[in-house]
Formats: structure tokens, C-alpha cells, sequence
């Protein structure tokens, strides 16, 4: 489905190809399949699937992130701001955290009984979507007559003021008043598990509904980033990106443009949250943190930044070495090498490595995005068939 | 940025002379506004102003640690046109350095006199010179190879090894704060002036800072190889063509900012007599914005905006509280950016629109 959504976008560059069913496809399909299999072949408690849910929902960060970077080419270093809207969105509406307020809608019997405001995750995805689409607007707002590394400076800073604000918000909000908004780094728990139509019980030992919902969450997800990508507005994303005086001069209204690369890249990042805070059971001040907007720039940078199935294999690819190998393959090397440290502790550092390494290697990341292989291939040429001129 | 298009300027109108006023004069304003608030606010409480003098003078001795290290991401900004990420974790490197040296060289509280002297300036001078150098490494694998690469490589490589450099320094002396050996005593007064104390720390700041910034600014606008990094800020495929080695100058340039660096990490350990590997993100994004305050580009501009911004920090620490003052200062920044990009002293850039 998706990679004939790629071709037709394209078709103003190549001929339409006619004939069988390309392997690509069949291929995505069978992934497509394999993925929702999966969680047979463990135990439904296995701490895999529990891995892969995370995985899932990186997916799902990191094409929201992927929206404003890859597409629209705005250096977003503040995307955990994102995180944390969603997620407080979700330990605010389905906690007992105001225990004053008595609203239940559409939960369990169990929840019904206990104090707070509890709804239905179903609920409460597009409200935090809204609310973090909202916050990414504004937060964009002022930087659109910045460029560059200005704008990752500022989103930087911004997301850093969010993360204060969550830390210091247990003792009033902004340092008015005494009223407990975040609980700082103690945070809301517990948090809601989600609870859909259709599907077992979400239970901490039954993964299995978490893990397909991350999956249909992501499939979705990388859907409407083919769409988007293939839009009207996704061709303005990356005109802005390849040159923003040529965009502006055919016409493009940049402003509204930026504003909803923003927009729709926080509410992607908002979602992640209110699963991630339901999943993890706690919403605290410390997971919103600056290394974890590099962690999904990390991913984007490695998938290859713009393009979508690279964003895919990215964010998955750092998750599990993030959650699987660090931890528990390698972690024995550096005692095995005779040295004395915790690998697990250095999970940053490696990331910084890769970013490095992938920047000076192979800048266009693992599965290159057309446009921008061109833009950075060689002027001299390596054998990569030139698409387009594309100005340096 | 569309004035760039533009061959001449055309004379500017009294409107646009009153913007720009009021954009640079609502900077000043907006800077000035916590110093008058609590300034006011004291002579209501105590009845003088000594609570504010010694505040600012805290912040002032801060700020040279802040000064030094926005040297180092100005000169580099100026040539290449890259915020250095990780210049705050250089800064660490070299606050660690210190740290170290002060075990190897043998200086203890009881060394005093001119032993003390001499041992700090060796240190001073290897500190400097290992960050110098690290940072000359980090541009020749990082940052060289991707010159010609779209301007969001750099920025992606100093980020990732600003989180290098951290992880250094987390595997050198682990995740907890060290302390340092207070050598200097810095919180003892040395003398006192209208009610303000200047500690020996205070003094260490100025007799390190000063004269390094008297030198480095000489030696940038007096030496022929300040001359050809001012050419080649200025053009780069110009400067080539007189025949100035673009490579070495840019190199030199990250040497410049690295022995900044250096310097502000001895400081900093003397002064804080407190290290920890987490240090240099804060103190990167502070001496950053010292940097875009004065002027990205402008090396007076990242002194004024260092001392500034260490006053701003001192003061927000001691009135409104330690977990607000990270907020405050990017608050500052965001401001700064958005409504003077240019900052106190510097120009109009492309970047900055």
C-alpha cells in the first residue's frame, strides 16, 4: 500500500511502472502480517513484546519528529516538550491525580469508583493531540523568521522551559500559588491503563493488547506520513526545505506552512505520550529531559531524515539497542576487556557516537530519502545517478 | 534577510530608525528590569542597595567563567557559521583537567604563596592547551569532512558529541558531583568596598579573565593570523584566493576558542570548587546566550553578554530561586532571538533574519 503511495507520489519524475505486484510491496505486506503475529511466538508477559511496545511508539515519536525535521527541514531540538504535554495530558484526564473532580466516561467499573477525572484513553488521544498541536504552533510561532541553527536554539531552550516547568510545578504553577500541577520528579502515578473495545484487558502482565495497539498506532501513523508527505502541504514542507526564497516566491505561504509542520509533529509526539504515560504508569518531570529529543533525533538521523520507512527502521533499530543490546549483550564487554564501568549508563554516549559517525559516513542515513541523497552526494559524482541540480 | 537581495541599502526612514531604537533599547530594558526590581526592593526592605552590589558582583566574577566560554562559541560561530555544541562539554573537559592536575601537580589547601602561584598557572596552562587541543580534534573529525554538507550536519554532529564529551566525563570521575580542593579559599573576603565583598575567588576570576581577553582581542585584530580569520569570517572562498590556508585558520580559530575554555574550566573548579559531568550542557546554553546577547560573531559582545548573563544568573539564584534560573535564562534567550537577533553589539546576519 504504502510504497505504491511513494511511486505515485513521484510520478511527476518517472514513468509509472506496470506489471506484477513489486516484491517491495509484498514485502511490506508480509512485515505487515509478521508484526501483528508476533506476540504469539512469547509468553504475554515477555519482557520482547514489552521492548517492542516501546519500539512501536519511538516509531510513532520519531515520525512526528521526522515531520518537522525531515520534512520540513526546522531543526527541532525541543521535541520531548511534545512527550510531556501528551503524557501529563494523560496523567491529568485518566488518574486520580484531582481527586476533587468526579468525571468518568466511558471506563471500567473499577475505575468508576475511584475519585479523579478518568476517561477513556479514546478520549483523551485527540484532546492531547489538540494540546500538544496547540503548544507546537505557539512554540513555533516565534521562530519563523529564524533559520537554522537559530531555530534549533530556540526549540531547544523551549523545550528545556517545559522541562523546568514540570519539575518545578509540584509547589505551584510557574511559582505561583502552591497548587500541585506535576508532582515534579515524584510525578502522577498511577496512570490509567488503556481500556479498548475488542481487546483482552491491558494488564502489566498481559502485553499483548499494549503491543498491537502501538502497532496499529504506528501503522496509522506511517499512513498519514505518506499522505501528508505526498500532499500538497507535504511538496510545500519540502520546498520550504530545499530553498524557502524559491518556495516563497512560488507562492507558498511559509508562515502557515512551518506552523503546521509544527503542529502536526507535536500532536504525533502528544499521542506517543498518552500511550507511553499509560504504559509506563507514571508521568514524571525526569522523563522529560533534553537527551530525550536527541534520542529521537538520533533515530531520524540514522533512518534518514525525510524519508519514511528509513524513519521506521531508525527509531525501532535505537530502541532495541537502547532496551535489548546495551543492557543485556554487550553490557559484559567492558568487563570482559578488563574495564571497570556500566555500560548501560553510557546509552547517550553511543547515541552521540552513532550520530556522529552516520553525520560523517553516510549523512543521508540507512535508507536515504531520493531528494536528499542528491543533496548530498558529491559534486564530483560516485556513480549515484544525479535525480535533480540541487543547490548546495 | 530579503534586504540581503538588496544591492543598496536605501536610506533608512525616521520609522525604521525608531524600530531599530526601540528593538535595541528594548533589550537594555528588558536586561536592566530584574536589577531595578530588586533594586527597588531592597531600599524598601534594608534601606541600601549592598544585598544587589554584592549579588552583581557574584554574578560578574560568574560571568567571566560565562565570558570565556562565549568567546569560544563566537569565534567559531563568526568563521563557520556553527553554534558548537559542544563547547559547554569542552568547557567540562577542561574544568575536569584542573580538577585532575590539581592531584598530580601536589597542591593541597596547606600550599600557599608562590608555590601556589606557579602550580596554578601550570595548570591554567595545561588545561587550556588539552582543551585547545581536543577542540582542534573535534574539527578535524567532525566538523571539517561536513563543510560542504547542508548546515543541519555540523549542528547534528556537535550535538552528538557534546553527549561524547559528556559520557567522558562521566566514565573520568562518574555520575556524582566532585568537590575541589578550595586552594584560593574562594569565599574568603580579601577586602570590602561600599559594603561589597571581593573574595579571593572574586579576584582569581578577574586576574585570569582579564588579561586573557586583552590579549586574545589584540591578538585577533593586531596579528596577521587574527587578520586572516577575520577574512576569512568575512569570505571564505575570497580569503583562499589571497592565498590565507582556510583549513589552518579555522583550525587555529577552534584552538583560540578551546584554550578560552580551558582557562573558564580553572576557574570554574577553583571558584564552584565543585566539578560534575553534567555542568557543561547548562553552562553551554548560558555562555550561548551570553554569546547571541553581546552579538553572535562579536567577541566584545561575548564578554559584555557573559558578565550580563552572570549577573542575571546570580540574581535569579539568590532572589527567586536555583530551579528557576535554567527557565529565566532561556526565557532571556527566546526574547533575545526573536525580538533583537542581532543582540547588543553585533549586525544584521542572514541567519538571524
Amino acid at each position: 500500500m504504502s510504497t505504491a503511495t511513494a511511486r505515485r507520489g513521484r510520478s511527476f519524475a518517472m514513468p509509472k511502472k506496470v506489471g506484477p505486484v513489486p516484491v517491495s510491496t509484498l514485502l511490506t505486506v508480509v512485515a505487515i502480517v509478521f508484526a501483528f503475529l508476533f506476540p504469539f511466538f512469547f509468553d504475554s508477559g515477555s519482557g520482547f513484546i514489552g521492548d517492542s511496545t516501546t519500539a512501536l511508539i519511538y516509531v510513532v515519536m520519531a515520525l512526528g519528529l521526522n515531520i518537522v525535521v525531515g520534512f520540513a527541514g526546522l531543526l527541532d531540538l525541543g521535541y520531548v516538550a511534545f512527550f510531556a504535554i501528551g503524557a501529563y495530558t494523560m496523567g491529568w484526564l485518566g488518574s486520580s491525580w484531582f481527586a476533587d473532580a468526579n468525571v468518568h466516561v466511558g471506563v471500567s467499573e473499577i475505575l468508576q469508583k475511584q475519585p479523579g477525572i478518568h476517561l477513556n484513553w479514546l478520549i483523551i488521544l485527540p484532546c492531547a493531540a489538540a494540546a500538544a498541536a496547540l503548544l507546537g504552533a505557539i512554540l513555533g510561532f516565534p521562530t519563523l523568521r529564524l533559520r537554522g541553527d537559530y531555530i534549533a536554539i530556540v526549540t531547544l531552550a523551549f523545550g528545556e522551559i517545559i522541562g523546568r516547568i514540570a519539575v518545578n510545578s509540584d509547589e505551584g504553577v510557574l511559582g505561583i500559588g502552591s497548587f500541585n500541577l506535576t508532582n515534579g520528579r515524584s510525578g502522577i502515578t498511577p496512570v490509567d491503563k488503556i481500556d479498548l473495545p475488542f481487546l483482552e484487558r491491558f494488564t502489566t502482565l498481559n502485553l499483548r493488547p499494549w503491543y498491537w495497539t502501538a502497532l496499529a498506532l504506528a501503522l496509522v501513523v506511517v499512513f498519514i506520513n505518506f499522505r501528508l508527505r505526498d500532499s500538497r502541504i507535504g511538496r510545500a514542507w519540502i520546498a520550504i526545505r530545499e530553498d524557502e526564497v524559491a518556495a516563497v516566491s512560488m507562492g507558498i505561504p511559509t508562515v502557515r506552512v512551518k506552523l503546521l509542520a509544527y503542529a502536526m509533529g507535536a500532536a504525533l509526539g502528544g499521542m506517543a505520550g498518552t500511550f507511553l504515560g499509560s504504559y509506563i504508569n507514571v508521568v514524571n518531570a525526569d522523563q522529560f529531559e533534553f537527551s530525550f529529543s536527541i534520542f529521537v533525533l538520533a533515530m531520524i538521523i540514522l533512518g534518514g531524515l525525510g524519508s519514511i520507512w528509513g524513519v521506521v527502521v531508525g527509531a525501532l533499530a535505537l530502541s532495541y539497542i537502547n532496551t535489548r543490546l546495551i543492557p543485556d549483550v554487550f553490557n559484559t564487554v567492558p568487563s570482559k576487556l578488563g574495564l571497570d564501568f556500566d555500560l548501560t549508563q553510557l546509552g547517550f554516549g553511543i547515541f552521540g557516537f552513532l550520530l556522529v559517525i552516520m553525520m560523517v559516513l553516510r549523512p543521508q542515513g540507512l535508507i536515504p530519502e531520493k531528494r536528499h541523497q542528491a543533496e548530498f552526494a558529491d559534486v564530483t559524482g560516485s556513480g549515484d545517478e544525479p535525480i535533480v541540480e540541487v543547490r548546495k | 534577510m530579503e534586504s540581503a537581495a538588496i544591492p543598496e541599502r536605501p536610506p533608512r526612514s525616521r520609522a525604521e530608525a525608531a524600530r531599530e531604537s526601540i528593538s535595541k533599547y528594548g533589550l537594555i530594558v528588558l536586561l536592566a528590569a530584574m536589577p531595578v526590581w530588586f533594586g527597588i526592593k531592597d531600599l524598601a526592605d534594608d534601606g541600601d542597595l549592598s544585598r544587589l552590589a554584592n549579588n552583581m558582583k557574584d554574578g560578574l566574577s560568574n560571568g567571566a567563567i560565562w565570558a570565556l566560554i562565549a568567546i569560544g562559541y563566537t569565534l567559531v560561530y563568526g568563521i563557520i557559521e556553527l553554534i558548537n555544541f559542544a563547547h559547554g562539554d569542552l568547557f567540562m573537559i577542561g574544568s575536569f583537567v584542573a580538577f585532575g592536575m590539581i592531584g598530580s601537580v601536589g597542591l593541597t589547601i596547606a600550599s600557599a604563596g608562590l608555590g601556589l602561584v606557579l602550580g596554578l598557572l601550570l595548570i591554567l596552562v595545561i588545561s587550556m592547551i588539552a582543551c585547545g587541543s581536543l577542540n582542534v580534534m573535534i574539527e578535524r573529525v567532525a566538523y571539517r569532512p561536513l563543510r560542504d554538507a547542508p548546515k543541519l550536519a555540523p549542528l547534528i554532529t556537535a550535538v552528538g558529541f557534546s553527549f561524547i564529551l559528556q559520557n567522558v566525563g562521566l566514565l573520568w570521575l562518574g555520575g556524582s558531583h566532585n568537590s575541589v580542593p578550595d586552594l584560593v579559599s574562594s569565599q574568603n573576603a580579601l577586602f570590602s568596598i561600599f559594603g561589597v565583598n571581593v573574595n579571593n575567588g572574586d579576584m582569581l576570576a578577574a586576574v585570569v579573565t582579564v588579561p586573557l581577553v586583552i590579549v586574545l582581542v589584540n591578538f585577533i585584530s593586531r596579528s596577521r593570523i587574527g587578520r586572516a580569520m577575520r577574512a576569512t569570517a568575512q569570505d571564505p572562498q575570497a580569503a583562499r584566493l589571497m592565498g590565507i590556508n582556510v583549513d589552518t585558520t579555522i583550525s587555529f580559530t577552534f584552538l583560540l576558542g578551546g584554550l578560552m575554555a580551558g582557562a573558564a574550566g580553572l576557574i570554574f573548579a577553583l571558584y564552584q570548587t565543585d566539578v560534575w559531568f553534567f555542568s557543561g550542557f547548562i553552562a553551554g546554553l548560558l555562555s550561548f546566550t551570553a554569546a547571541v546577547m553581546g552579538g553572535i560573531g562579536n567577541l566584545k559582545g561575548a564578554v559584555l553578554g557573559g558578565l550580563i548573563i552572570g549577573v542575571i544568573q546570580q540574581i535569579s539564584d539568590n532572589r527567586i530561586g536555583t530551579e528557576w534560573t535554567a527557565a529565566i535564562v532561556f526565557a532571556y534567550l527566546v526574547l533575545i532571538l526573536v525580538f533583537r537577533p542581532q543582540g547588543l553589539l553585533g549586525e544584521q546576519t542572514r541567519e538571524a533574519g
